[in-house]
């Protein structure tokens, strides 16, 4: 891994203000680089800015300060090349499944044959090709995100962002995905950026684990898990990285909470 | 099973049944067709639809030209209404700018226009905007008075405001950060997620407004220089002391309104049947 990186991060920060006028500082002073091709998991404790992140990586929101470069660009606003998955329900559920995957070639002005069979093809990637006329509503938590997943790379991104997109999915389902994901990801070769707060979860898929500070989101360890593929939670390696995370996790939200206590204490 | 469903129909049509039981029973009993006419003297205007009344036409006549004037203030407002509503609930500082106006004309009663609209437009009618002056033209377009579809106008503008701002609001953030990433353009927000997001509550709106409008129209018709529609038929027919015709035109009100606001019903059942399901 020579090459430039194909996404870097610099001294980015974002100010939040809130409804009575004082400044919240919601992500300060993050820096990383992404190799190309890499799964990078980002963990960190609840409201640490991890999404807000992900957010301004994908031109959603812009910094206050510092500077995000795709392939030597400065991102602004959101460009194709970049994908992301959201943890919510995103999908249009007056539009079935197909009219779902096309509909970012349709934005991109795709003729229709050629964006559904582009679309179709996407869906048998994931086995969902018999569900192409189903709508959302239909499908189970889990296809959705099947669905979300196959429409963001419809567009054929090189980054794909992913906000905790199983979080909201029960276990079994989560496990299922994450192995799919892995699936693909080895199969297209993308770079991929994972938000979790599932230790698990992170260790399970990523190359490299960013752990965040609470708020405000400072990167406090990069750990690069040089486990082979496919996992296995008995490996001896996993018990002593998730004590690792875990044990940062814990301090940050024991600082947190004095934090909040302090401040509310302050108001008073 | 057939026990069930005679149960369901005997409770569908127990209140209508003993509505006119009473109102024979009244009617006999009261003796007086300009207090409560009997049953069958109004089911009899029923029954010859197209024969004149009172020297106004027939009623089916003056229910078509009604029509007319309900759709005319009502498609205006629509026309209006939604756009506005659209903007109003997607773009902040629009909102902020036009709500504490508009919000301070929605308690105004669309009667309590009258004296205004009068004093604005008179008697003056499509036909006095395209000068024509005699013709079949003429007696069409004199039947569209300014004054009558700006009072059903209003009536109907606010519900269909109010729903469509409500609509656009709370499309959900993540389908338009979703379409964002995409690569949808501004236009493409508009038409592909925000109009197709908040049309169940559009529609819903468009079937109440028409609900107000249709609500309006007596009193629009009541305005001076009418001379037709099924408002003004109740009117002279009171002045007459034909309650027989009265209720006859209580009762077409009635059915028509019913009969528009199913047509919707249908519409929301058969094009949102997704809005069911989301949670």
């Amino acid at each position: 891994m020579t090459d430039a990186p194909i996404l870097r991060i610099e001294a980015l920060r974002k100010d939040f203000k809130t409804k009575n006028g004082t400044g919240v500082e919601a992500v300060a002073e993050v820096t990383f680089d992404i190799p190309e091709n890499d799964f990078v998991c980002i963990v960190g404790p609840s409201g640490c800015g991890k999404s807000t992140l992900l957010r301004m990586i994908a031109g959603l929101e812009t910094a206050t300060a510092g500077s995000i470069d795709y392939r030597g660009e400065t991102i602004s606003r959101p460009r194709k090349e970049i994908g992301m998955v959201f943890q919510e329900y995103s999908l249009l559920p007056w539009r079935h499944v197909l009219d779902n995957v096309a509909l970012g070639p349709e934005f991109l002005g795709t003729p229709r044959t050629e964006r559904e069979a582009k679309a179709m093809e996407y869906l048998r990637l994931v086995g969902m090709e018999d569900f192409s006329r189903a709508f959302p509503h239909e499908l189970s938590g889990g296809m959705r995100q099947r669905v979300a997943i196959v429409r963001a790379l419809a567009n054929d991104p090189d980054i794909l962002l992913m906000d905790e997109p199983f979080g909201a999915l029960d276990a079994h389902t989560r496990i299922l995905l994450q192995k799919e994901l892995l699936r693909i990801w080895e199969h297209h070769r993308k770079t991929i950026l994972f938000v979790t707060h599932g230790v698990d979860e992170a260790i399970y898929l990523a190359d490299r684990i960013l752990v965040m500070s609470a708020r405000p989101g400072r990167i406090l360890d990069v750990i690069d898990v040089a486990m082979e593929r496919p996992r296995h939670r008995s490996h001896p390696s996993y018990g002593p990285l998730a004590e690792r995370i875990l044990t940062i996790l814990e301090q940050e939200a024991a600082a947190s909470f004095r934090d909040t206590a302090a401040a509310q204490h302050g108001e008073e | 099973m057939v026990k069930t469903i005679f149960v369901r129909a005997a409770v569908y049509l127990l209140m209508p049944c003993l509505f006119l039981a009473s109102w024979a029973f009244m009617a006999r009993h009261l003796d007086n067709e300009v207090i409560l006419p009997g049953i069958g003297q109004v089911a009899e205007l029923f029954t010859q639809p197209t024969e004149s009344l009172i020297a106004m036409g027939s009623l089916v006549r003056n229910v078509a030209i009604s029509l007319v004037r309900v759709l005319a203030g009502y498609l205006l407002a629509v026309f209006l209404a939604v756009p506005l509503g659209i903007l109003m609930g997607y773009y902040g500082t629009v909102f902020r700018l036009l709500n504490g106006f508009v919000a301070l004309f929605r308690p105004i009663p669309p009667l309590a226009w009258v004296p205004l609209v009068l004093a604005w437009f008179g008697v003056a009618s499509l036909a006095t905007l395209f000068n024509v002056e005699r013709g079949t033209a003429y007696l069409y377009l004199n039947n569209l008075k300014f004054s009558m579809v700006f009072i059903i106008f209003i009536g109907a503008f606010y519900p269909i405001l109010t729903s469509t701002i409500h609509g656009v609001s709370s499309v959900r953030s993540t389908l338009l950060d979703s379409a964002r990433v995409l690569g949808a353009s501004e236009r493409d927000i508009f038409r592909k997620i925000l109009l197709p997001a908040s049309s169940p509550s559009i529609v819903n709106g468009m079937r109440i407004g028409l609900g107000v409008a249709w609500m309006c129209l007596v009193s629009a018709e009541m305005l001076p220089g009418s001379l037709s529609g099924v408002g003004y038929l109740i009117t002279h027919a009171y002045t007459l002391a034909r309650t027989d015709i009265v209720i006859a035109g209580m009762i077409s009100i009635a059915v028509i309104g019913a009969f528009l606001d199913l047509f919707f019903r249908i519409v929301e059942k058969r094009k949102f049947a997704w809005t069911r399901l989301t949670r």
